[in-house]
């Protein structure tokens, strides 16, 4: 007999109210990062020890500016909530794992705003 | 008797070592490997936005024989995260559990992480000598 009332159960939230959107949306910006993380590694090869002129027209390309954005976005989304899987497996304190999984979001947030607008800058001419 | 005490699944020490195992530590440690990796790449924006000078640094930190271990390292690590995802997501589509299926998917996925670093570097080192 379940002691989960039948609304609990068609919510399907769990007792974190989570449900799986943690487990969703890591696969998600996983699906996504496939083609992202393919067309980077194939810019970086042709790019590798190119001048900064280069470099800057790259970026300056709107192809590679979204491209780049996109790429940023759902690498740091995709991050943070891995990294927050690894704290919650291996740290047991309670107070430390809430710390730790805080700074871990925030460093990856301000990562992720520090790759954009540079990347922003550059496209925009800055 | 506390029950705090008692030993926590999975008990990894009663475990007779396997590949997979190994494999599937490896995902969490290129995981990890990676995000500190990320540093590469908002570095790399960063200087690059800031003018030839900062691009020039950054490029020359990059260029001693540690910084191309990092970015070595970092190459092997991100595509045995994205084959071994690749692994991951067909796992979550139900398919591929069977024992000798899900061994053999790990010898191809470490393989083909090794096989893809190797063309990453030869590529990049060809494209270097070509400019």
């Amino acid at each position: 007999m379940s002691l989960q009332s039948p609304l609990g159960r068609v919510r399907g939230l769990g007792s974190a109210k989570n449900g799986t959107h943690h487990w969703w949306i890591q696969r998600v910006t996983a699906v996504a990062l496939l083609p992202l993380t393919l067309w980077f590694a194939v810019a970086m090869i042709k790019m590798t020890g190119s001048s900064h002129g280069v470099a800057i027209a790259w970026v300056r390309s709107p192809f590679n500016a979204i491209m780049l954005l996109l790429l940023i976005i759902a690498t740091f989304h995709h991050m943070q909530l891995g990294l927050q899987v690894v704290i919650e497996d291996y740290i047991h304190s309670e107070g430390a794992k809430l710390v730790l999984i805080l700074a871990q979001k925030l460093a990856s947030f301000a990562l992720a705003i520090a790759a954009g607008f540079a990347v922003l800058k550059i496209a925009f001419g800055g | 008797m506390s029950s705090n005490d008692r030993p926590l699944s999975p008990h990894l020490q009663i475990y007779r070592w396997q590949w997979t195992m190994a494999l599937s530590i490896l995902h969490r440690a290129t995981g990890i490997g990676l995000a500190a990796g990320t540093l590469l790449l908002v570095g790399w924006l960063l200087a690059m936005s800031e003018g030839p000078e900062r691009y020039a640094a950054y490029q020359g930190i990059l260029d001693h024989w540690f910084g191309r271990l990092l970015l070595f390292g970092w190459t092997w690590a991100l595509f045995y995260h994205l084959c071994n995802g690749i692994r991951h997501l067909i796992w979550d589509t139900g398919r591929g559990f069977e024992l000798n299926i899900a061994a053999a998917s790990g010898y191809i996925v470490g393989g083909a992480s090794i096989v893809l670093t190797v063309i990453a570097w030869v590529a990049s080192y060809s494209n270097m000598g070509a400019t």
